[in-house]
């Protein structure tokens, strides 16, 4: 493995990131909840990419979901006490959407934030606001797409999870639309990618999100044609960098790593022929894999370990300019299908298209146990303390519990309603976005 | 005009605009944004001011849509929507009066006439049911297209009562307005039904007559950059050396009702391959005009012998208006030339080697050449079977 794991030599100094160092971050790894993997060697990079996590939302608390799969792009929520034996009563509200949409809900303190698209040809897009609490409406603002709207009938213009720094929300859609917004619904900027760079589109649908790293909102673009991810200053909306990538529809969303030597967040861009980590505020590539990586499903770093679906499932601690990852392990029976791997305690889940969900000992990658969920799965767990939250696409969730020996469905909820969006954890509550509804499962 | 008039007309038009006297500022500051974030920072200040607007300011924030670029205007419709969500809020009224006189007015932004409509409609929806029927012709694809469905719920229900006579009657008229592709599907399919004939690639201003030419090489996606003779040159009597065997121009003329031209019919199931297709279109006179083009292979399309846009992304997926280019048609002759890559790919789905293409004006309404020919007529059920392969 080690030949495929390659380095760029970086000798231009990179400027240091002009982030805030949130107590979240520490308040984040103090309340890490029961299973939870403690503190190792990787345990001090661990911490200092929470850091660099933490500077993306420094205007937010530890209970906040402010990108796809949350806190670092983990999925887990660091809370305790969410409902884990659902039935009907567990439906706190349920408020009807004003359009379609896999992207999934972001919540910063009261404000749980939602995309949606309408109109025949899906390009009307919708940002809404509503109370978390009560699923009241706070506002909603219309635009109107700038970029093309054909996307493949299982998703929609509304697929891209938006992100948020704490007081800004960053929304783009598959039309390459990005919008930014405060938490008021005032408008601060709009881009058009797609209007910027004309070829930049995928007739199935764009789908991976932004992340925000400090002062730089990441977005990927990438596709067939006119294949690209862009830094962008968040108060302005202008390029930072603009970097060139493969040729190839890609929906996986970036995750960040810490370099190696720097403990700095860096950005890892996936894509079909692997990996390219970058810089969040040049673009300038640190270190890359090549040895290939899903299109579909993202990578997730926990740990110290970032695992990537790669001809199964490739763990490797990442690297810096100049300084080789180190490969953990790699096992080809852990091979993802659309929903990205997540790690929970001590063990990594993947869940595959026949809705099998495996777990393996993320220390070695061996498979511990399978479980048959009932699919199909495009939904990525999520979960916290030893429970996952599991969705499939006819909106039938399903609570496991990973602590049993062959692990366990506990319990069922059917929302009836097509749901291809990964759930959100804020409050003690389970927030759900079908292609018609928003669903607030417990809190209070 | 005698002055006073000019100073009353002025006076007026002063007195319309919002109280606010950076108002105009705000407006061009919004109007200027560009590409790439260009002028981000002042638009974003531009809409803090405008969206504290009262209602008064909505028909004036709607004017300034007109001609501005759509990331001004979507700047501008939220900034209506921060307005009017404040404003019912506090209980207050929209100008619902002004509203209506600015739909009035075709001229107006399609979308923003829309907009205006939709806040109508939330307010008075009986307003809003009055005003539809005068949609049936209009710009706006969305107004028109509520409109339309007003003729198909009334055919619908003529149907379900047995009145084919009036079924028939709500339907043709609908069809004469439909724009919108699913609608006009629908239509069709019920008017066939009805034993009535439908045009389709008329309706749409599909393109059906073409002189192709086949193959070129494809391999390794070589061909899309490839410059093959059929650029070079306009020679329809010229024969080339093709990738397999001599190329020249062959007549293709499509039956499908959305206007599909497929490659594989003339030149066989080819793989990693390139072909042309050209037209020309007699234009009854100088007008803007949009090409509208559904490919899932890699393309090219020239007009009038300039390069309009080229896309390199194969087999994602087709439909019909997947691509809008817009052309300023001259009287008379004008020439379409589209160059069609197929890759290599052998999976089932990747056969397609195929384009449709049509002539239309902003609202999808079909711009038809003075001669177009007759569309031609398929062997019997051959649209029913092949409709589905234009459809979205």
């Amino acid at each position: 493995m080690n030949n495929v794991l390659k380095v760029l030599g970086c000798s231009k100094s990179r400027q240091r990131l002009g982030v805030r160092q949130s107590s979240a971050a520490f308040e984040r790894v103090r309340k890490a909840p029961e299973g939870w993997r403690s503190p190792r060697p990787g345990g001090i990079l661990l911490l200092l990419v929470m850091l660099g996590v933490a500077a993306t939302a420094s205007f937010a608390s530890a209970a906040d979901w402010l990108q796809f799969r949350g806190p670092g792009g983990t999925g887990i929520s660091p809370e305790a006490n969410l409902p884990v034996q659902l039935d009907a009563k567990s439906v706190t509200w349920k408020i009807n959407l004003p359009g379609r949409g896999l992207s999934s809900p972001v919540i910063v303190g009261d404000k749980i934030f939602v995309t949606a698209c309408s109109s025949t040809e899906q390009d009307r897009l919708h940002v809404l606001c509503f109370s978390a609490k009560t699923g009241a409406k706070l506002w909603e603002r219309q635009f109107w797409a700038t970029g093309r709207t054909m996307a493949h009938p299982k998703t929609s213009v509304a697929a891209n999870t938006p992100c948020s720094d704490g007081k800004r929300l960053f929304c783009l859609f598959s039309s390459n639309d990005l919008l930014c917004l405060d938490l008021d619904g005032n408008v601060l900027w709009l881009r058009g990618l797609t209007r910027d760079y004309p070829n930049a589109s995928n007739s199935l649908g764009m789908a991976a999100s932004p992340i925000v790293v400090g002062d730089t909102l990441v977005v990927p673009v990438e596709n067939d044609s006119e294949s690209f991810s862009a830094g962008i200053d968040v108060a302005t909306g202008a390029n930072r960098w603009k970097r060139d990538r493969p040729k190839l529809a890609c929906w996986a969303t970036p995750v960040l790593v810490p370099d190696a030597k720097s403990g700095q967040p860096l950005v890892v861009l996936q894509s079909g022929p692997g990996l390219s980590v970058v810089d969040a505020r040049t673009g300038q590539e640190a270190w890359y894999f090549t040895d290939g990586a899903s299109t579909m499903s993202s990578s997730v770093f926990a740990g110290g370990v970032l695992y990537v679906p790669s001809k199964g499932m490739a763990a490797m601690k990442p690297g810096a300019a100049g300084v080789h990852p180190e490969t953990v392990w790699h096992n080809n029976q852990l091979s993802p299908a659309t929903a990205s791997p997540v790690v929970l305690g001590d063990k990594l889940f993947t869940l595959n298209s026949a809705g099998i969900l495996t777990a393996a000992d993320i220390s070695d990658g061996k498979r511990l146990w399978q479980l048959r969920t009932t699919g199909p799965h495009s939904a990525t767990p999520v979960g916290f303390g030893k429970h996952l939250y599991l969705v499939n696409e006819k909106g039938l969730v399903q609570v496991v519990d990973t602590s049993a020996p062959e692990g366990a469905v506990v319990s069922t909820l059917d929302l009836k309603d097509t749901i291809i969006g990964t759930p959100s954890i804020a409050g003690r509550a389970v927030f759900i976005r079908s292609d018609k509804a928003l669903v607030k499962l417990g809190g209070s | 005009m005698k002055p006073l008039s000019l100073i009353l007309l002025a006076a007026a038009a002063a007195a319309a605009l919002p109280a606010h006297a950076d108002f105009k500022a705000d407006i061009a500051a919004i109007r200027q944004v560009g590409g790439e974030g260009k002028g981000n920072p002042q638009a974003g200040t531009a809409w803090h001011s405008l969206a504290k607007g009262d209602a008064k300011s909505i028909t004036s924030l709607l004017a300034a849509m007109d001609d501005a670029n759509d990331l001004a205007a979507n700047y501008l419709r939220s900034a209506v929507d921060a307005i009017v969500d404040r404003e019912l809020a506090a209980k207050r009224t929209l100008p619902q009066l002004d509203l209506e006189k600015f739909i009035s007015d075709t001229k107006h932004n399609p979308r923003a006439r829309r907009l205006a409509y939709e806040l109508i409609a939330r307010v008075s929806p009986a307003t809003g049911e009055k005003l539809l029927p005068t949609f049936l012709n209009d710009p706006s694809v969305e107004l028109r297209r509520d409109a339309v469905q007003q003729l198909i719920d009334a055919a619908d229900k003529a149907l379900a009562a047995q009145d084919k006579a009036a079924a028939t009657k709500e339907f043709s008229n609908a069809l004469t307005y439909a724009r919108d592709e699913a609608q006009i599907k629908k239509v069709a399919g019920e008017l066939r039904k009805l034993e009535q004939p439908v045009d389709l690639p008329k309706h749409f201003g599909f393109l059906t007559h073409w002189k192709l030419i086949g193959s070129f090489d494809n391999a390794k996606l070589v061909g899309f950059d490839t410059a093959y003779p059929p650029e070079k040159e306009l020679n329809l009597a010229a024969i080339y050396d093709g990738k397999l065997e001599k190329a020249r121009w062959v007549d293709v003329a499509t039956a499908n009702d959305y206007g599909m031209v497929d490659f594989n019919k003339p030149f066989g199931d080819l793989k990693g391959v390139t072909g042309y297709a050209f037209t020309e279109f007699n234009a009854a006179a100088a007008r803007p005009a949009e090409l509208r083009l559904g490919c899932k292979n890699g393309w090219k399309v020239w007009f009038n012998g300039k390069l309009l846009f080229g896309r390199d992304e194969y087999h994602r997926g087709a439909r019909i208006d997947q691509y809008r280019l817009p052309v300023e048609l001259k009287a008379g002759r004008n020439t379409i030339l589209v160059k069609v890559c197929q890759n290599e790919d052998v999976k089932d789905w990747t056969k397609e080697w195929e384009f449709q293409l049509r002539v239309c004006d902003a609202s999808g309404t079909a711009i038809l050449a003075k001669d177009r020919p007759a569309t031609p007529k398929g062997p019997a059920g051959a649209a029913k079977a092949e409709a589905k392969k234009g459809t979205k």
